[in-house]
C-alpha cells in the first residue's frame, strides 16, 4: 500500500520525538503491549522501552501525573483511550494543565500532549463519539487542534509535544484509516494556522478534523451546481485563526461552519460571532452553521440521521445564496 | 468443617475475611485444601447448571451475531458464568444491580429479555428496559463511575428505611479509578448496605492485574477503608453464591458495605473489536479454560450423580431453544422513528430541538419522495 494513514502518521511522529528528544514520554491505557486501542503507539514500547509504559487504568491520574512529569521537565504524551474517558480527567485538564502557567507568574510551563480520539461515525457503542472541544477550546490556557489529513497529523503532533504549551491533540477516528499520498517526515503549517484546502469564491465552508473531508465532498457536488465552494481546514481550535477566515469571507461573502458538536455554543457560535464582529460588512448573508443535532449521541443506527453530512452542507449553501 | 467467614468478625472491624479464598465445588484441576459448605439444594445446583449452559450459549449467540455484522461489538462473559450467574442467584427481589457492560448474565437473571439487553450493542438505542422494573440501573461503559450511583441508591434506601441491597459490578481494572474508591469510602463512612462485585479476571483489555495494583489482592481494599473485603473462586458457582449470601446479609444487616473479590477469568478477547494475542499467551488461556465453571460444577453434579444423560442433553436442547428465540428477537431490534432521537433528552420540549427535529422530519419526508 503506497502512502500512510493518519494512525501511522501518528506513530511516526511520536517514534520520531522518542528518538530526538530523550525526555518525552509516552503513558496511557493499554499503549504498551497493545499499541492502543487504535494501535497509534504500536511497536514504541519494543523500540523505547520503558518510556513508553502502561498505566494503571485511572485517567485523572494520567493526565495528573503526566503535571508532575513535565514540571520536572519531561514531555508527556498521555493518550485518553477515547473521547469520553476524557472527563475522569477533566478536573486535573481545567484546574491545572490549563492554569498552571498563569497561576505560577509564568514559573512553570507545562509542555505535555493529551492525545484524544474523538468524534463519530464509527459505528460506536456509547461514549466513544463525544465532541469534547468546546470544553476545552473554552478554557484559557490551552490549545486546542485537530489534523484533518494523515500528513498533517504527523507534523502537527511533532509541533505540539515541542509545544511549550500544553496541548490537548483531538484525533478525528472517522478519518484513521484514510490514507495519503506521500512520503514522511513531512512539514505543514505552524499550530494556530488554518489552511485552505480548497479555494473558491461562491462561500467558505469551515470545518476541522472529521469534518473537513464532509466540507471537501461537498465543494465537489457543489461544482454541479455551479458552485465555486471554498474550504478552510481549521487544525487549530485553540487558538483560532481568524485572520485567515476573515480573509475567506471578504472574498465570498458567505460562511458556513460545519462540525460534529451540537451547534450551541459549539466552534460555528464563536466563529460566526467573530466573523460578524470582524467582517460584518463582507457578509452578505448571516453565518451558517450545519452541526450535530444537540442530543446526546446517538446509537450506532442512528448516528447518520445526527452527523452533518454532504446533503446539509450543500443545503446550507443554498440557504446562504438566497439571501 | 464449616466456618461462616463473615461471623467470625464483628461489624465494621475492616478485616480481610480469611481463609483466603473460598472454595465450595472440588476443583478437578489442582488439590483444594479446605472445602467450604455450600447454601444450595441439589434442586438449586441443578437449575444454575442449567443457567450457565443456557448463558454461555447466549454469549456464543452474540459473539456470531457479531461477526455476522448484526452487533456493532459484544463483549463476552464466557467464563464468567459462574461469578455473574452465583452472584445474581443470591439476590433478593429488590436488591438493585449497577453493572458494567459485561454483566450479561446479571442481566438475564434479573429477568430482561435478550433484546432489551442488547439495543446497546446492535446499535438501535442505548437502552431499552426499564431499570425500575428489573432493579438493573442503565449499564455504565465510563469505568468505575456506576460504583458511586450504587453506594449514592443504597444511602437513599437506608435512609427511606428500605431494606435493600445495592450491587456495583466492576472488574478490577476498575478498582484502579478514583471514583471505585471513593464509592467503597463513601458506603463505608455511610454504612450503605451496598456490596462491591468485583470480577477479577486478571485483565482490564491489554493491561494485567500485575499493572494494575501492587496489592496481592483487591479485597484487601475494604480493611483500608474500615469495611469487610472477602475472596472467592469465581469460576465456583456454589462459592459465589455463598459468599454473595454472607455479603448480602452483612449489607442487609446495616453493617455497611462488603468487597466481595471472585477470582475469575475473561476467556475471550477484552470485545469482539479487541485481539488477545496481542498481550497473553495461549498456554494462559488454556490453563483458565481447564478451570472453566461449567465443567467444574458439571462434575460435582456427575458425582452426585444427579447428571444423567437426559437431564445433559433437555439442558442443552433448552439452551439452543432459548437461543433461536433470542437470535429472533435480537433479529427485530429496530431502532424505530429517527425523531425519537429528540426526546428523551429534557422532560419538556425545548425549541432548539423541536427546530432540529422538523428539520430532520422534512428531511426524512424528502428522502421517501425520492
Ligand atoms: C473511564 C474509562 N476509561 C477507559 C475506558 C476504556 N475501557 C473499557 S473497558 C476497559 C478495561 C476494563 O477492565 P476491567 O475493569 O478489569 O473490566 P473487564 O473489561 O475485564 O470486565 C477500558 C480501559 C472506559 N470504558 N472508561
Ligand atoms: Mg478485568
Amino acid at each position: 500500500m503506497s502512502g500512510f494513514s493518519m494512525v501511522e502518521a501518528l506513530n511516526r511522529a511520536l517514534a520520531d520525538e522518542l528518538a530526538e528528544d530523550d525526555k518525552v514520554l509516552v503513558f496511557g491505557q493499554d499503549v504498551a503491549a497493545l499499541g492502543g486501542v487504535f494501535r497509534v503507539t504500536e511497536g514504541l514500547h519494543d523500540r523505547f522501552g520503558d518510556r513508553v509504559f502502561d498505566t494503571p487504568l485511572a485517567e485523572s491520574a494520567i493526565v495528573g501525573t503526566a503535571i508532575g512529569m513535565a514540571m520536572y521537565g519531561y514531555r508527556p504524551v498521555v493518550e485518553m483511550q477515547f473521547d469520553g474517558f476524557s472527563y475522569p480527567a477533566f478536573e486535573q485538564i481545567v484546574s491545572h494543565v490549563a492554569k498552571m502557567r498563569n497561576r505560577s507568574r509564568g514559573h512553570i510551563s507545562l509542555p505535555m500532549v493529551i492525545r484524544i480520539p474523538f468524534g463519530g461515525g464509527i459505528g460506536s457503542v456509547e461514549h466513544h463519539s463525544e465532541s469534547p472541544e468546546t470544553y476545552f477550546a473554552h478554557t484559557a490556557g490551552l490549545t486546542v487542534v485537530s489534523p484533518a489529513a494523515a500528513d498533517d497529523a504527523y507534523s502537527l503532533l511533532r509541533s505540539s509535544i515541542r509545544s511549550d504549551d500544553p496541548v490537548v491533540f483531538l484525533e478525528p477516528k472517522s478519518r484513521y484509516w484514510h490514507r495519503h499520498e506521500g512520503t514522511l517526515p513531512v512539514t505543514t503549517l505552524n499550530i494556530g494556522v488554518a489552511q485552505v484546502r480548497r479555494p473558491g469564491t461562491t462561500a467558505t465552508l469551515i470545518g476541522y478534523g472529521p469534518t473537513v473531508e464532509v466540507c471537501l465532498a461537498a465543494a465537489v457536488a457543489g461544482s454541479d451546481e455551479g458552485w465555486d465552494l471554498e474550504v478552510i481546514d481549521l487544525r487549530s481550535l485553540s487558538p483560532l485563526d481568524t485572520s485567515t477566515l476573515i480573509s475567506s469571507v471578504e472574498k465570498t461573502g458567505r460562511a458556513i461552519v460545519v462540525h460534529e458538536a451540537g451547534s450551541f455554543l459549539g466552534m460555528g457560535a464563536e466563529i460566526a460571532s467573530q466573523l460578524t464582529e470582524k467582517a460584518f460588512y463582507s457578509l452578505q448573508a448571516p453565518v451558517l452553521r450545519v452541526t450535530g443535532f444537540d442530543i446526546p449521541y446517538p446509537s450506532a443506527q442512528l448516528e447518520a440521521y445526527h452527523l452533518p453530512g454532504v446533503d446539509r452542507v450543500l443545503d446550507a449553501v443554498a440557504r446562504s445564496l438566497s439571501y | 468443617m464449616v466456618d461462616n467467614p463473615i461471623e467470625t468478625n464483628s461489624p465494621g472491624s475492616g478485616t480481610r475475611i480469611d481463609p483466603g479464598i473460598v472454595r465450595c465445588l472440588p476443583d478437578q484441576t489442582r488439590p483444594t485444601s479446605r472445602l467450604l459448605e455450600h447454601k444450595l439444594t441439589s434442586d438449586e445446583l441443578l437449575h444454575l447448571y442449567q443457567r450457565m449452559v443456557e448463558i454461555r450459549r447466549f454469549d456464543e449467540l452474540a459473539m456470531s451475531l457479531q461477526r455476522q455484522g448484526q452487533l456493532g461489538v459484544w463483549a463476552s462473559c464466557l467464563g464468567q458464568e459462574a461469578a455473574q450467574i452465583g452472584s445474581a442467584y443470591a439476590l433478593a427481589d429488590q436488591d438493585w444491580v449497577f453493572p458494567s457492560y459485561r454483566e450479561t448474565a446479571v442481566g438475564l437473571m434479573r429477568g430482561i429479555t435478550p433484546g432489551d439487553l442488547l439495543h446497546q450493542y446492535r446499535g438501535t438505542w442505548l437502552g431499552g428496559y426499564d431499570p425500575y422494573k428489573h432493579r438493573f440501573a442503565m449499564n455504565s461503559i465510563p469505568i468505575a463511575t456506576h460504583a458511586l450511583h450504587a453506594t449514592g441508591l443504597a444511602m437513599a434506601a437506608k435512609r427511606a428505611g428500605d431494606n435493600l441491597v445495592s450491587v456495583a459490578y466492576i472488574g478490577d481494572g476498575a478498582t484502579s479509578e478514583g471514583d471505585a474508591h471513593e464509592a467503597m469510602n463513601f458506603a463505608a463512612v455511610f454504612a450503605a448496605p451496598v456490596v462491591f462485585f468485583v470480577q477479577n479476571n486478571h485483565w482490564a483489555i491489554s493491561v494485567p492485574l500485575s499493572a494494575q495494583t501492587a496489592s496481592p489482592t483487591l479485597a484487601d481494599r475494604a480493611p483500608a477503608l474500615g469495611f469487610r473485603g472477602m475472596m472467592v473462586d469465581g469460576n465456583d458457582v456454589a462459592a459465589v453464591h455463598r459468599v454473595m449470601s454472607d455479603a448480602l446479609e452483612h449489607a442487609r444487616g446495616g453493617h455497611g458495605p462488603v468487597l466481595v473479590e471472585a477470582i475469575t477469568y475473561r476467556i475471550e478477547s477484552h470485545t469482539t473489536a479487541d485481539d488477545h494475542t496481542r498481550y497473553r499467551t495461549a498456554a494462559e488461556v488454556e490453563e483458565w479454560r481447564e478451570r472453566d465453571p461449567i465443567a467444574r460444577l458439571e462434575h460435582h453434579l456427575d458425582s452426585l450423580g444427579m447428571l444423567t444423560d437426559d437431564i445433559r442433553r433437555s439442558t442443552r436442547e433448552a439452551a439452543d431453544a432459548k437461543a433461536s428465540a433470542a437470535r429472533i428477537e435480537i433479529l427485530q431490534l429496530s431502532a424505530g422513528d429517527p425523531t425519537e432521537l429528540f426526546q428523551h433528552v429534557y422532560h419538556g420540549e425545548r425549541p432548539l430541538l423541536q427546530e432540529q427535529r422538523e428539520m430532520l422530519r422534512a428531511e426524512l419526508r424528502a428522502w421517501e419522495e425520492m
